[in-house]
């Protein structure tokens, strides 16, 4: 279960700009194993789907969404002629004019500032802040205003504010442009956090964030960004998305008006592949590297559930619970820093869940409570296939007492 | 305190008269004036009271800032425009006519932001961050322009900081993305001298915000913040120049903080009486009762009148505020979200049965 080859899937750039300007070329090489398509939503019979990247897949999102909500907003640096430094906002502009597609000034806490305001006057603005590491300049608007406005107005002043970040590590990028924010963003109130693993999640997820009255964080794990995968088109209308659970308590077989099913479709988590010895739990970039970690364990015996968490706030803690309850073993993988990260999050849910059925403690596999490494040593940061092994052998080999 | 206006960087601002007075108030105007600062100044001073007798925890006076306060307030359209304010803005939210139990509830800690309807009311939620609503004013303009809304319906944001506030980085942020994208906001800065302990001279470099505006192309007016004759012509100038297109405007009103920072603060620290008596400058209540006896518009028996109109008034929001109970603890809850998470509903649940015992 070691020296297993380190993930392939990962576009590992030589530099920033080959990651930004490779909007074509790019993911083509991935192959066949670059496509990930989650079991539950390939099958389905007589929906339209769609061979994408995760880039063209948001892009496509923001195009749909800007088509048919007038009072959407792309804001940011860069999003505009140029099409964003990911080329997620390309051709916008171009299409729905520079009032509605528009570049700020280079500034994080105008552009989030701005945001609120633009919510105010009844707009729903997407912004983009262009790298995770940028929001911490903004973190004064997005913590004390952004996430309290509809609180502090008593319901008054909805935010409908989509706030786009690329995140995550995994493309060699300079300082401060790999940060994963999700437990400082799931720790405060008011805000939703979601992060898409796959060209289908990113489509929908996208689309559903931006239609919900609620301030959503919206973490694109950008290491995914060239990588194709199945886009099925009519999912969640017809309801039909098996692997999806929903938070409200609705599941997708006893929703029943359209709207229902669409929420059902896109809240909670989604199991990717199942399996009964273990549930490898992740998000982001780390959901493809876990289904590579499952597919090496399946050489062993060993049967992987993946789970999918989609939803970092809120957690979808019954979804949680059926797989883990099921499997009785958890290892949750993420790349931020393990102290006080979403894992113990996700681990103190799956105990008090399951404590009575879990044969080991949740363990976690984590990114180290290091600053986020330069290029030559994330590899060594964000978790690998071999340090996962290790921990789904750790909690494999637990013996009690 | 002289007012002088700092030149303007483009010339000439475009502003027309508005309103159907113009610029300068009429006679009727500056009696209506009178009667707000005056019940602005009892409601202040009777709220340092409450605070003393135990109504409320603490309050944010604003003293010697009547006229800055009454007289940007009393020129927005509130069919229109849109008021984002700090913490002390109680002279602003009263000549909008914004409910004052509703405001002072923030005082009496009953809801941060206060009680009032913001939208209704064209007050956005009281602010606690300093400068921390400076931006959303841009973004709430430049949205006037993006609504849809026929020209003539269309707002401007007036945007409420301080000499302490001008230091902060989303101020030039803000002003720089409102002269970018010539967005209709008046950056209405009330100096009033101190930012708790620290003196202006020793929080803006260069001794005056408007100064500031020339660098990002916008217009700026410093005034004297004690006149409300002055603040009012340049609110109307600011407001005419944002409505006409021309993008944001400047306004500095230099008053004077005449009483502490708030309810806690002690002033006996940093600054002695004569130098507040030295530095206050005129008081804007008395400049403004010279005038209209020196105008013949008002005498001794309107003045008195104001007087006690002011202090039925304060009565009856004495009497509001004292009769605010707690809000339901269920509010904490529900107002986090439009659409609530189910953890959030487990928590509020179980508040309710460990709490409320039902």
């Amino acid at each position: 279960m070691s020296n297993s080859p380190i993930d392939q899937m990962d576009v590992h750039s030589s530099d920033l700009e080959a990651a930004q300007h490779n909007v074509d070329a790019a993911g083509d090489g991935a192959g066949a194993e670059g496509i990930n398509q989650s079991p539950e939503i390939a099958a389905q019979p007589g929906h339209r789907t769609e061979i994408m990247s995760m880039q063209q897949a948001l892009n496509l999102a923001l195009r749909e969404i800007l088509g048919s909500d007038p009072k959407a907003l792309v804001l940011g640096e860069d999003v505009g002629v140029l099409g964003g430094v990911f080329r997620i906002t390309d051709g916008l502009q171009n299409e729905f004019g520079a009032e509605r597609v528009f570049d700020t000034p280079l500034a994080e806490s105008g552009i989030l500032g701005m945001s609120v305001g633009l919510a105010m006057a009844g707009l729903h603005p997407i912004p983009e802040v262009q790298f995770d590491g940028f929001s911490y300049p903004a973190v004064n608007q997005i913590v004390c205003q952004l996430a309290r406005m509809n609180y502090r107005s008593r319901g008054t002043l909805p935010m409908p504010v989509t706030l786009r970040v690329p995140s995550f590590g995994g493309i060699r990028a300079p300082e401060l442009h790999g940060e994963s924010l999700e437990s400082l963003f799931a720790h405060v109130p008011g805000l939703k956090v979601v992060s898409p693993s796959s060209p289908h999640e990113a489509y929908h997820l996208l689309k559903y964030a931006a239609s919900r009255p609620d301030p959503v964080v919206f973490m694109e794990p950008k290491s995914r960004y060239w990588q194709k995968g199945e886009v099925v088109f009519d999912d969640g209308i017809s309801g039909s998305n098996g692997g999806s659970r929903s938070h409200g308590g609705a599941s997708a077989s006893t929703a029943v008006s359209s709207g229902a099913t669409v929420a059902s479709a896109n809240l909670g988590s989604k199991v990717v592949r199942t399996g009964k010895h273990l549930t490898l739990i992740a998000w982001g970039a780390m959901v493809s590297r876990c289904l590579q970690v499952a597919e090496l364990a399946a050489e062993d015996g060993i049967d992987i559930e993946v789970l999918d968490l989609r939803w970092l706030k809120p957690i979808d803690a019954e979804g949680l619970a059926a797989s883990v309850g099921k499997t009785r073993r958890a290892v949750v993988v993420h790349e931020g820093p393990l102290t006080a990260g979403l894992g113990a999050e996700v681990a103190a849910l799956a105990t008090e869940h399951c404590f009575g059925s879990l044969k080991a403690p949740v363990e976690r596999v984590t990114g180290f409570d290091v600053p986020y490494p330069s290029g030559d040593l994330e590899d060594e940061y964000i978790p690998n296939i071999d340090r996962i092994l290790f921990g789904i052998q750790r909690v494999l080999e637990y013996r009690r007492g | 305190m002289t007012a002088h206006s700092v030149p303007h960087s483009d010339g000439e601002t475009g502003a027309g008269e508005t309103g159907p007075s113009g610029k300068e108030p009429t006679g009727k105007e500056l009696r209506a004036l009178y009667q707000l600062m005056v019940a602005v100044r009892h409601l202040d001073t009777s709220a340092v009271a409450w605070q003393r007798q135990g109504l409320i925890p603490g309050y944010a006076p604003e003293l010697g800032q009547e006229a800055a306060q009454v007289g940007s307030g009393y020129a927005v359209d509130l069919s229109r425009d849109f008021v984002f304010p700090t913490y002390r803005e109680m002279g602003v939210a009263r000549a909008m006519g914004v409910d004052m139990v509703g405001y002072m509830s923030t005082h009496k800690a009953s809801w941060h932001g206060g009680l009032y309807d913001p939208v209704k009311s064209r007050l956005a939620p009281i602010q606690a961050v300093v400068a921390g609503s400076v931006l959303h004013a841009v973004g709430w303009a430049h949205g006037q322009k993006l609504s849809g809304l026929p020209a003539e319906k269309q707002g401007v944001a007036v945007s409420y900081f301080g000499d302490g506030a001008s230091s902060q980085g989303d101020v030039h942020e803000a002003m720089n993305f409102a002269a970018v994208m010539k967005a209709p906001v008046v950056f209405f800065t009330q100096n009033n001298g101190w930012a708790i302990s620290v003196p202006t001279e020793r929080q803006v470099a260069g001794g005056s915000v408007a100064a500031r505006a020339a660098g990002y192309g916008i217009p700026a007016l410093q005034i004297d913040g004690n006149d409300v004759v002055a603040v009012v012509r340049a609110m109307r100038t600011a407001l005419a120049h944002c409505r006409a297109g021309y993008g944001p405007m400047v306004i500095e009103a230099m008053t004077y903080r005449r009483g502490p920072h708030s309810t806690s603060d002690d002033p006996g620290r940093y600054r002695t009486l004569d130098s507040e008596s030295a530095d206050a400058g005129t008081d804007p209540i008395l400049m403004l009762r010279d005038r209209l006896l020196a105008e013949g518009l008002a005498d001794e028996a309107f003045f008195a009148a104001a007087l006690e109109s002011a202090k039925v008034e304060e009565e009856q929001v004495r009497a509001g505020v004292g009769a605010l109970a707690a809000r339901p603890g269920s509010e904490m809850f529900d107002f986090v979200f439009q659409e609530s998470t189910p953890a959030l509903t487990g928590q509020a649940r179980r508040w309710r049965e460990e709490s409320e015992h039902v």
